[in-house]
């Protein structure tokens, strides 16, 4: 176990008071904070779980429903509505239902979950252990990536840790119910961060999404009915119990609410996390809180969401940071990873990076995708090279939409976005690429001269 | 006028492990059986899971730390202990990066380049690192056996890349010269400690 706490950065001035309130990040930056006496001296820990198991499991789900809370893993989907779907046992058939959560955070730009494993991890396993309780779950699954291994052993810990407390294992906290929780430890492959290669990849098969329907609340794990939530949507679960879903659903902007974990990454002077109210605009986070530039030249892009979402440009940075506004202005809220370009930054260099990630990433099941996005990596390494002609931007333009919804997962979708959103907004960086056969702006070297991995 | 980005005018796009050439084997390992301490620790991981199948991966990394890589004997043996095919396990040997399908150094340097990480400098901590070692990314390891360098993607570190891993042990730090000096000392004399121990 580390003793040595990891160098992010967790808070800021104003942080934890009325206006951003912290209930995800609570003793963050703190390595003793994972521990189950911490959790429970100082941040009201277990406290909601049981309160949750005085409750009906459908006045669990009813609570979670009235929080609004909605998917923290990129579809923002509503978690009190994908609760609802799991089959209920009748007296034909009784089922054997799956909780699964999913750690497989790979998205670039991403970095939050880890935080929550790291320092709260009690607070997953009770928001765990209560949505289990709200679907009748008999075992959970916590998936992490291959590259986690040490936050897998911490994970372990403060599993026995809940365990010796009587939290998880044979009638939990008297009520007679079964629940266990077990870790599952990925190798390295992105697309599992897909709900659906998850499963296949938890099974111990090569993880290609499935195709849907069968969703995984009929058809999951193992052939069971499945749910799969992401850490930071879990780990909301206790607090929304503990202070009542109507209460929640104060925090953030309607239909957006709560908080998220924002993960501010690249040219800026104080990359970090930053747990915000939905609906804090992107300039505030930008500026005032990260600091703004690093380099001293203007931000030229920003990703909002993660290697997947479309970029925006300048005239976009006042884009309220909730699920609703980044759509509507042809972005998405994606997984809150922002990455901050400067001036200095080829646009075409950046986009090369993403689209190799996604053809690196393509499990290749799809041919559109797999294929695509290779062809979308010629001709944009060929424009990066100095040698694309001026047909090659329309070649481009006319390869996404034969790569997006055109395939199981969302990874062809993603894969176009950066491509997409550049061309439409940066098209004078390729068209200064192809004419004079070199970079439109210079000062950062993103790609490395040698090999390709 | 400015110079050209990269030396190479016409490096064409390679996949992360060139696929096979028609006829062309994987690597094979020294070792052809699993320790009998593995073949145990496999087998109790077979109960562990609604279904032996789920067992595969867990085992794959026992596997791979028996023999050094999951060479083709690796997945045969692991099918072998399991009773699952032998096509299913290479077929998902060969869907996952983490596990080696090719001989690595002791200390297998991962390097992400990913964009969070590009933009602060990871196409420079790559050079340096494949110059000071001698082994280039990608292309096995250095001559003595110590070194492989390999480029990866995202290694959820991004607020403080470009992120190094070392092994199996992220180095959750910005790696400056002199730290990434420290790092291969530590490592040549043989004292190397995962980042934070």
């Amino acid at each position: 176990m580390r003793s040595k706490a990891d160098p992010q950065l967790y808070t800021f001035a104003g942080f934890g008071g009325e206006r951003f309130p912290n209930l995800m990040l609570r003793g963050a930056g703190n390595l003793d904070n994972w521990k189950r006496a911490v959790y429970e001296q100082k941040h009201e820990g277990y406290l909601a779980l049981k309160k949750a198991l005085k409750m009906e499991p459908v006045a669990v789900t009813n609570e979670v429903k009235a929080s609004q809370l909605r998917g923290r893993g990129g579809a923002g989907f509503l978690t009190g509505l994908k609760w609802s779907f799991m089959p209920k046992d009748t007296d034909q058939k009784s089922h054997v239902r799956y909780l699964v959560c999913n750690g497989d955070e790979g998205e670039p730009g991403t970095f939050k979950d880890r935080a929550i494993l790291e320092y709260n991890p009690h607070q997953l396993i009770e928001g765990m252990i209560i949505g289990a309780w709200a679907m009748q779950c008999k075992v959970g699954f916590i998936y992490l990536r291959g590259e986690f291994l040490w936050l897998l052993e911490k994970l372990e810990a403060a599993l026995q840790e809940a365990r010796d407390a009587g939290y998880l294992g044979q009638n939990i906290l008297g009520t007679g119910w079964d629940f266990d929780i077990q870790t599952y430890r990925g190798a390295g492959a992105y697309i599992c961060g897909e709900e659906t290669a998850l499963l296949n990849s938890l099974e111990g098969r090569r993880g290609e999404p499935r195709s849907k329907p069968p969703f995984p609340a009929q058809v999951g794990a193992f052939g069971q009915p499945t749910t799969v939530n992401n850490v930071e949507t879990l780990a909301a679960v206790p607090v929304i119990l503990q202070m009542g879903g109507a209460e929640y659903a104060k925090i953030g902007s309607p239909g957006n609410t709560g908080t998220r974990i924002f993960c501010i990454s690249g040219h800026v002077k104080r990359p970090g996390l930053y747990e915000l109210p939905l609906g804090t605009p992107l300039d505030f986070l930008l500026n005032d809180l990260a600091g703004g530039s690093s380099t001293g030249k203007a931000i030229k892009a920003v990703i909002p969401g993660g290697a997947s979402a479309p970029m925006f440009d300048a005239k976009d940075f006042d884009c309220p940071l909730d699920f609703d506004t980044p759509k509507a202005r042809g972005s998405m809220a994606g997984s809150g990873g922002v990455i901050v370009m400067d001036e200095d930054v080829c646009i075409v260099a950046a986009v090369l990076r993403l689209t190799r990630f996604f053809a690196h990433e393509s499990c290749g099941q799809c041919t559109p995708c797999r294929e695509g996005c290779n062809w979308m990596l010629q001709v944009l390494q060929r424009i990066e090279h100095g040698q694309g002609r001026m047909e090659d931007l329309d070649l481009l333009a006319s390869l996404t939409p034969r790569i997006a919804l055109r395939t199981l997962c969302a990874l062809g979708d993603a894969a176009c976005g950066p491509v997409d959103s550049s061309l439409q907004k940066f098209r004078h960086e390729f068209e200064h690429h192809i004419v004079h056969k070199t970079c439109y702006a210079q000062g950062h070297q993103l790609l490395a001269a040698t090999a390709i991995h | 006028m400015n110079p050209l980005p990269t030396p190479a005018p016409m490096a064409k796009a390679q996949p992360a492990e060139s696929p096979l050439a028609p006829g062309q084997r994987l690597p094979e390992s020294r070792l052809r059986q699993l320790s009998p301490q593995a073949t145990a620790e496999i087998q109790t991981l077979a109960a562990k899971y609604p279904d032996k199948l789920a067992a595969t991966l867990p085992a794959l990394y026992i596997a791979q730390k028996d023999f050094g890589f999951v060479s083709l004997s690796a997945m045969l043996e692991v099918a072998k202990v399991l009773g699952v095919p032998e096509g299913h396990v290479f077929g998902v040997a060969t869907f996952y990066t983490l596990f080696q399908k090719r001989p690595v150094g002791k200390y297998h340097l991962q390097v992400c380049t990913n964009l969070s990480c590009a933009l602060n400098g990871a196409a420079k901590l790559l050079e340096k690192i494949a110059e000071k070692v001698g082994a280039q990314p990608g292309a096995g390891p250095s001559e003595d056996g110590l070194w492989s360098v390999e480029e990866v993607e995202c290694l959820a570190s991004c607020g403080s890349g470009p992120c190094l891993q070392v092994n199996d042990d992220v180095y959750d730090e910005y790696v400056d010269e002199a730290k990434l000096e420290e790092l291969l000392a530590a490592c040549r004399r043989g004292d190397y400690r995962p980042w934070g121990e």
